[in-house]
């Protein structure tokens, strides 16, 4: 009783912060403009911006809100009641978490791991056993986020045992630390390292392509313009999203 | 002297602001699992290296910040009151800047970690890179606290020993030291406690792995990623711990005070 109490005020707390911040719950205005609102994980930023623009560009009247977070964090905030129209998670863990607030997700884009090194692979660093020399400073994922999960399961497989100088709640923490020098060698997504062009050197890493990390995405059962957030999910698997997509690196689902 | 009564209300909106939400926390705590929660190893580990780490930062805040603290409140030299500004920057600063500050200078391509490293020493990924992050933002509690008490002092006392012939070094252990001993003490403890909560420039400087440098606020971060139930009881045992230190010590001072 007392935890629902807790959970029904921080939703009206979230409800205020929501109006505050001018964004208008109801957007289908009678002017026929529309604004949709997607949520999605933090690696998608890059991708999703483009593909926000190119369908405004064929969509006329719509305009597409973009928020990026953890995908945990924005499981948390649609599990509080926040209005969305669209999620597209980073594993299929946080959409599992949310079943009930989405309709029927799909798999839009893969992902798999790479070894990152600094530019010019200083230490020669040629696969995973050569991450378990201990006198390199390796940095992962930790276990409870999705590269960390990812991680595990490559190890694991390849029968690595690694000793991490630390594990990062962010992959992108991760890549930071490899692109400033304060690691010799991480484990980041493909589409990071892509991301980071020169700053990185990505090596080639055995069995890392049967450690898939698949994307779902899916419309709010609860949204605002169902309409809309289906055309943007169609508009996502069509040709001209997985184009974007895999431009950054990532794999067809 | 009584203050006007009306203050009551504004105050009364203060005490809501901070106490509502440690209720919200409380209330959320599932009983059920709290034990099992806490007691991971996990946690453990977690929140003895939080004591150690807090500890020896606190230990360090002493040794270099209460001389500094005596020379600001007592001495008179030029560049005094532009150190005294630098001292407090780590108070208002973000955490994760903090961290950046650490990084450029200490870590391994930092201004004097990259010759620590030629050196054959490491300190990134440490537990004394974690105790160094602690030291940093801690450093201005103990500083602010003790200059204060000992410019509340009353010089007569210090001039009298003076007069009977003291040393310097004699008056200050017999005559300031033990007067300033609350304020010390207060010092320290808040010292402590901040050391407990340091969070952003741990994270950004020393890395995160268990049993070396993943204390109870970066063990948090990371629970909430996939058990919030877990979080939620490691920041009771964080939320506790802050209140018992902070409380025991403000009892004790106020009392000293009357």
């Amino acid at each position: 009783m007392i935890r629902r109490l807790a959970a029904s005020s921080s939703v009206a707390v979230l409800a205020l912060a929501l109006a505050a911040c001018g964004s208008d719950a109801s957007d289908a205005s009678d002017d026929g403009e529309t604004t949709l609102h997607v949520a999605a994980a933090a690696s998608l930023t890059d991708a999703f911006e483009e593909i926000a623009t190119d369908f405004e560009a064929t969509h006329e009247g719509v305009t597409v809100d973009l928020q990026f977070a953890g995908s945990s964090d924005l499981a948390t905030q649609i599990e509080g009641g926040a209005q969305l129209d669209v999620f597209a998670s980073a594993d299929q863990a946080n959409m599992d978490k949310v079943e009930d607030a989405v309709d029927d997700p799909q798999v839009f884009a893969t992902n798999v791991l790479t070894i990152v090194t600094e530019p010019g692979n200083p230490q020669k660093i040629t696969g995973l056993e050569d991450l378990a020399d201990p006198d390199l400073a390796v940095v992962v994922c930790a276990e409870q986020v999705p590269c960390g999960a990812a991680t595990k399961t490559l190890t694991e497989q390849e029968d690595v045992t690694l000793d991490p100088a630390s594990e990062e709640s962010k992959v992108t923490d991760v890549l930071t630390k490899v692109s400033t020098g304060e690691a010799d060698a991480g484990l980041v997504y493909v589409t990071d390292a892509t991301g980071a062009g020169d700053d990185v050197e990505a090596v080639r890493t055995e069995g890392a392509d049967k450690v898939v990390n698949r994307y779902p995405i899916g419309a709010l059962t609860d949204a605002a313009s169902p309409d809309v957030a289906a055309d943007f999910v169609d508009h996502l698997l069509g040709p001209q999203g997985q184009k974007v997509l895999q431009d950054k690196g990532f794999g067809a689902p | 002297m009584r203050p006007p009564g009306w203050l009551w209300v504004p105050a009364a909106g203060a005490v809501l602001v901070v106490v509502v939400p440690l209720l919200g926390l409380l209330t959320s705590v599932d009983a059920g699992r709290l034990w099992p929660l806490l007691t991971s190893d996990a946690s453990v580990d977690a929140l003895l290296l939080s004591l150690r780490t807090a500890l020896a930062a606190t230990v360090l805040c002493l040794l270099l910040g209460a001389p500094l603290a005596i020379l600001l409140a007592r001495g008179r030299w030029p560049g005094q009151s532009v150190l005294r500004a630098l001292v407090l920057v780590p108070l208002v600063l973000p955490p994760v800047v903090g961290g950046l500050a650490l990084l450029t200078t200490f870590g391994r391509r930092g201004l004097i970690g990259e010759h620590l490293v030629a050196a054959g020493i490491t300190i990134s990924y440490t537990t004394t890179a974690v105790v160094l992050a602690q030291t940093f933002v801690a450093l201005p509690f103990l500083v602010l606290s003790l200059e204060g008490a000992v410019r509340g002092l009353d010089p007569r006392q210090e001039e009298a020993a003076a007069t009977l012939g003291a040393s310097p070094w004699r008056r200050l252990t017999r005559v300031t030291l033990p007067l300033v001993g609350p304020g010390l003490l207060s010092g320290s403890v808040l010292a402590f406690a901040r050391a407990l909560g340091e969070f952003g420039a741990t994270l950004t400087f020393a890395g995160s792995a268990q049993g070396r440098t993943r204390t109870l606020p970066l063990e948090i971060y990371l629970q909430r990623e996939t058990d919030q139930d877990a979080a939620i009881a490691l920041s009771l045992v964080l939320v506790v711990l802050a209140t018992v230190i902070v409380g025991a010590v403000y009892a004790r001072t106020t009392k000293g005070a009357r």
